[in-house]
């Protein structure tokens, strides 16, 4: 009784049936097509104006077409089904259109103050309003840079402590502690700021610099910084750490020289994703940097700018020219951002290829 | 049961069966007119499978199936872990595509029509061919009687009197006697072989032509695992079943027809197919002799 | 058995069961170490949320001693000053009422506008999308979360204010017999309702990656069961995925509430600060701790920073009610096998 023939067949390839085919897909054009005739014409002959009209009459339209369409071929069940899948679709479209605004925003009105005296001078000389060939946003950049780079040394232990807590050690604590970081990252960002001032600002220095601004971020950072170390942490097998106990080694040897390293990639993009989340902050920088306007590479004396207080006054100056600045200084920013998540991202991959 | 289980016509199948089947399989079909007794289940086939080849990925998984289930029997597919016997019944009801960077080639026929030419609607498919898996899995948020009629919910069935569908599945599937008081108690509170039976009412409420049962027994304890024998047993003179098994002592108890899949590290092959008798006493295939003798496996 | 003398069977059968054997291991002194170091590391968190809350309280005392529960209840923020030009805590009232609800309507707007659509959104993601879209939005949507919050700020002063005035306009010409819809005055710039639209557009990012991580653990056999009794996508969903993630998605909103309301300078840009409870949405008048501690900072004197961190303790304590409630909702629904 044999099955599998000997003789020689055509090479059977993959297929996917369930795949829609190019008549579903021209259907799906067709009903698109109909729906923004239909959506035009509406909008032409009755008093709905404006581009929420055409918006919502082609998403209404869309809408019936699927429903009498799949009603009719494969009844009410599938009929509500195709209702849900277009509300779906919506959210998702939704979602987006903020998204790419706010990027066409900062590149089309940003793109403008790009020039190379930004990176080269700072504002000693000039006030926001002055033209944007002149000044620059140097100070902002190496303000950032520092009071980041506090907040990191600072809230690297930290936050890495916390998560090895959380994951190794399991003591008596670990609800609790658990429910504070998730407590810590919802705490507003302009308390933080409040914190600093009470607590330091106001009983010892008095005066505002980047080491307050540093402190204030860490604060902010710490939390991020533990959930994503923790999460990354949890991903390393078991089996990892009981071969380092069942070695002989320490649980301090096991962790610092097996766990933390094998979770290297994923440690540093819980960094990234924590400096990225900083180094936009505004508010706690405006109550306790100070402000500079002047390159200042020294965080415990004077005041220290930054990139959010830089957008800041040049946004609140309220001028077309102090408007061009802060644009120009958001465009800087968010580029800055975009190369440290795409960096965490990469790492990210690597991690979950592991 | 349905009308379309009437549209199967025997002239029909066994034409279709006559040019389209390997010629080894018409022993099969000579077996089964000779062990089914009339009456018991219209002969004539139900399910054929055609050259099923599937893919995960670049990865094939089986290769070139070609099956025949005939309506009112029971087909028990046995062999090893990892031979894609479970894949393959996945095919036949169209959850095979749940799977990401999955693929397939072949047919899947019910009542002689394709069931993945394009334009199928495949929530039709799979009230024809309902599964049953490995781990009960009753709707946690339903009751009893929820659970049972949830098929008709999910689907926009009307159906005349719900409570008669319910006690009637409930019954069918050997379970009415010990939840008939507690039908609004949450499906969750059952046992697991009491969750798996309740799982095979919700499967009849549809009224499948099909039951496709994917290891049913593997998380049950001995007990459980023989009241859903005796509910497989039952159903079969209704019914079509196709059970995936482990267990070689159950396929013999409940099949009349057995499959026996194999791989050799490559894709997943069926290497012989007869009434369960012949398979476990006399196997043409050395390989499925080491296989039911435990051998291997 | 059988090797076993008789006498031995009967002396096993009557000893008593053994009591359990203690296992310890004392630690390495260098173990020791690392532990005591890994908690006070995990322990920092509770310092810091304690050290917050005390520094606020004790700055904010002297001005929530003047003036008791009316911090919190009256609506008004006078400065009087004496002759000498010090502030008269006595002459002075110091009440964020007004802020604090505005606070809770901005938020609330922004609340039930972004949770339908990322909830939308992220039924797309996990159950809809093909990998290659499902792979750039989820991509995209994170880094939305990173965007600071001064560029809401900006994108939402100068791109979404106008817009969202204009649909104020029309929620005002077809719902005016709402209550809340209703305007005494016709002022459309600047008010709770276009804060809200801006909030919800920052917290869009966050709910949808919270429902959408929710969605994607419900259990894959309760699917696969619905699926195999002849469901259609939507049937599934609304059988299986909304009975598992419902409570989840409400803790989503919650954390999303919870960033509204401590949001600052993204409020500021565009909402315009009134001294007076107002609970018409659409009118140009609205409240906000954050961005109200923001604008009275600059030119605050030594009594009214005062006040402000007694503000900012009680933008803390709110925030910190609204997260832990939603944090146990959230993590309750993780690991709950239902």
């Amino acid at each position: 009784m044999s099955i599998n023939k000997p003789e020689a067949k055509p090479a059977v390839k993959p297929g996917k049936p369930w795949a829609s085919t190019p008549r579903e897909r021209a259907l799906d054009l067709g009903a698109i097509l109909l729906a923004a005739v239909g959506s035009f014409a509406l909008v032409a002959l009755s008093e709905l104006k404006g581009k929420l009209a055409y918006a919502g009459v082609f998403f209404v339209l869309i809408i019936v077409i699927n429903f009498i369409h799949n009603y009719l071929s494969r009844g009410i069940a599938s009929a509500k089904d195709s209702v849900a899948s277009s509300f779906a679709v919506a959210g998702v479209l939704v979602t987006l259109l903020p998204i790419t605004s706010i990027l066409y925003a900062v590149f089309e009105r940003g793109k403008t103050g790009l020039k190379p005296n930004l990176f080269t001078t700072d504002m000693k000389l000039n006030g926001p309003n002055d033209p944007i060939d002149q000044g620059g946003l140097l100070h902002a950049l190496t303000g950032s840079g520092i009071m980041v780079g506090i907040a990191l040394i600072i809230s690297l232990p930290i936050g890495i402590l916390t998560a090895i807590y959380l994951t190794e050690i399991k003591g008596f604590f670990t609800r609790p502690i658990k429910f504070l970081v998730q407590a810590m990252s919802g705490v507003p960002s302009i308390v933080a700021g409040l914190f600093i001032l009470s607590a330091i600002v106001f009983p010892i220095t008095k005066t505002p610099s980047g080491l307050m601004g540093g402190l204030a971020l860490a604060i902010l950072m710490i939390p991020t910084v533990a959930r994503t170390s923790e999460e990354v942490l949890l991903l390393i097998p078991a089996d990892l750490r009981e071969a380092g106990i069942a070695l002989g080694g320490t649980q301090w040897r096991t962790i610092s020289q097996i766990v933390v390293p094998a979770a290297k990639s994923g440690l540093i993009t819980a960094i990234i994703l924590g400096v990225a989340r900083v180094a936009g902050e505004t508010a706690p920088l405006v109550l306790v940097s100070g402000g500079g306007d002047v390159l200042n590479l020294n965080p415990t004396s004077g005041p220290m700018g930054s990139f959010p207080f830089y957008i800041w006054k040049a946004f609140t100056f309220g001028t077309t020219e102090s408007i061009a600045r802060a644009w120009a200084g958001i465009f800087v920013l968010l580029v800055l951002i975009f190369i440290l998540f795409f960096a965490a991202r990469l790492l990210g991959g690597d991690r979950n290829k592991k | 049961m349905n009308n379309s289980e009437a549209q199967g016509p025997l002239d029909k199948g066994n034409e279709k069966m006559e040019t389209t089947t390997p010629s080894s399989l018409s022993s099969v079909a000579a077996n089964a007119a000779a062990k089914k007794k009339p009456g018991s289940g219209a002969l004539g086939v139900g399910l054929e499978a055609r050259g099923i080849h599937a893919w995960f990925g670049d990865k094939m998984v089986l290769k070139d199936i070609s099956l025949d289930f005939w309506s009112g029997t029971v087909t028990a597919l046995i062999g090893p872990s990892g031979c894609g016997k479970s894949t393959f019944i996945r095919t036949l009801n169209r959850m095979h595509e749940f799977i990401p960077g999955a693929a397939m080639a072949g047919d899947v026929l019910l009542n002689g029509k394709d069931i993945y030419e394009s334009g199928t609607d495949v929530t039709k498919i799979r009230l024809k061919v309902g599964m049953v898996f490995q781990k009960p899995n009753p709707f946690p948020s339903m009751t009893i009687a929820d659970n049972v009629l949830a098929g008709l919910k999910l689907a926009q069935l009307k159906v005349q009197n719900k409570d008669d569908l319910l006690e009637e599945c409930l019954v069918r599937a050997g379970l009415w006697s010990e939840v008939k008081d507690r039908l609004s108690a949450y499906g969750g509170s059952l046992s697991g072989g009491q969750q798996q039976r309740l799982c095979i009412a919700r499967s009849l409420a549809v009224r499948p032509e099909i039951l496709l049962m994917d290891e049913p027994c593997s998380a049950l304890d001995p007990g459980s695992t023989l009241k859903i024998e005796e509910t497989i047993s039952e159903l079969s003179s209704s019914m079509t079943i196709i059970i995936v098994t482990h267990n070689m002592q159950q396929a013999a108890r409940v099949s009349d027809y057995t499959g026996f899949f194999l791989s050799d590290g490559g894709p997943g092959e069926l290497v012989e197919v007869g009434p369960t008798s012949e398979i476990f006493s006399k196997p043409k295939d050395v390989r499925t002799e080491n296989y039911v003798t435990g051998r291997f496996g | 058995m059988s090797t076993t003398a008789p006498g031995a069977k009967s002396a096993n059968l009557s000893t008593p069961t053994p009591a359990k054997r203690e296992i310890t291991t004392k630690p390495r002194f260098s173990d020791k170490v690392f532990r005591g170091v890994a908690t006070a590391g995990g322990l920092s968190s509770l310092l810091l949320l304690g050290l917050i809350f005390v520094f606020l309280a004790f700055q904010g005392f002297q001005v929530l001693r003047s003036e008791g529960l009316g911090f919190i209840t009256g609506s008004n923020w006078d400065v009087v000053q004496d002759n000498f030009g010090n502030t008269d805590l006595e002459a002075s009232s110091f009440g964020i009422a007004a802020m604090l609800i505005g606070t809770v309507i901005c938020a609330t707007i922004a609340v039930i506008i972004a949770v339908p659509i990322s909830v939308l959104c992220a039924l797309y993601l996990t159950f809809y999308a093909p990998g290659f879209i499902k792979r750039i939005m989820v991509a995209l949507i994170d880094l939305m979360a990173a965007f600071p919050s001064i560029l809401f700020g900006m994108w939402g002063y100068f791109v979404l204010m106008p817009h969202a005035e204009y649909w104020a306009k029309l929620i005002h010409k077809y719902f005016e017999w709402i209550p809340i819809f209703k305007m005494d005055v016709n002022i459309f710039e600047r008010s709770p309702f276009v804060a809200g639209v801006v909030l919800s557009t920052m917290i869009i990012p966050i709910v949808t990656s919270i429902s959408r991580e929710i969605f994607s653990q419900t259990p894959l056999d309760r699917v696969q069961a619905a699926y195999a009794l002849g469901a259609t996508r939507w049937a599934m969903i609304k059988a299986v995925v909304i009975p598992y993630g419902r409570s989840g998605v409400v803790g989503g909103a919650m954390l999303g509430l919870g960033r509204a309301m401590g949001e600052t300078v993204a409020v500021y840009t565009v909402l315009n600060l009134v001294y007076q409870i107002n609970w018409q949405v659409l009118i140009g008048a609205g409240g906000n701790v954050a961005s109200m501690i923001l604008l009275k900072f600059g030119e605050a004197g030594p009594t009214e920073i005062k006040a402000l961190m007694a503000a900012g303790l009680a933008l803390f304590i709110l925030t910190l009610i609204v997260n832990s409630i939603a944090n146990v909702i959230v993590t309750k629904t993780g690991g709950k096998g239902r």
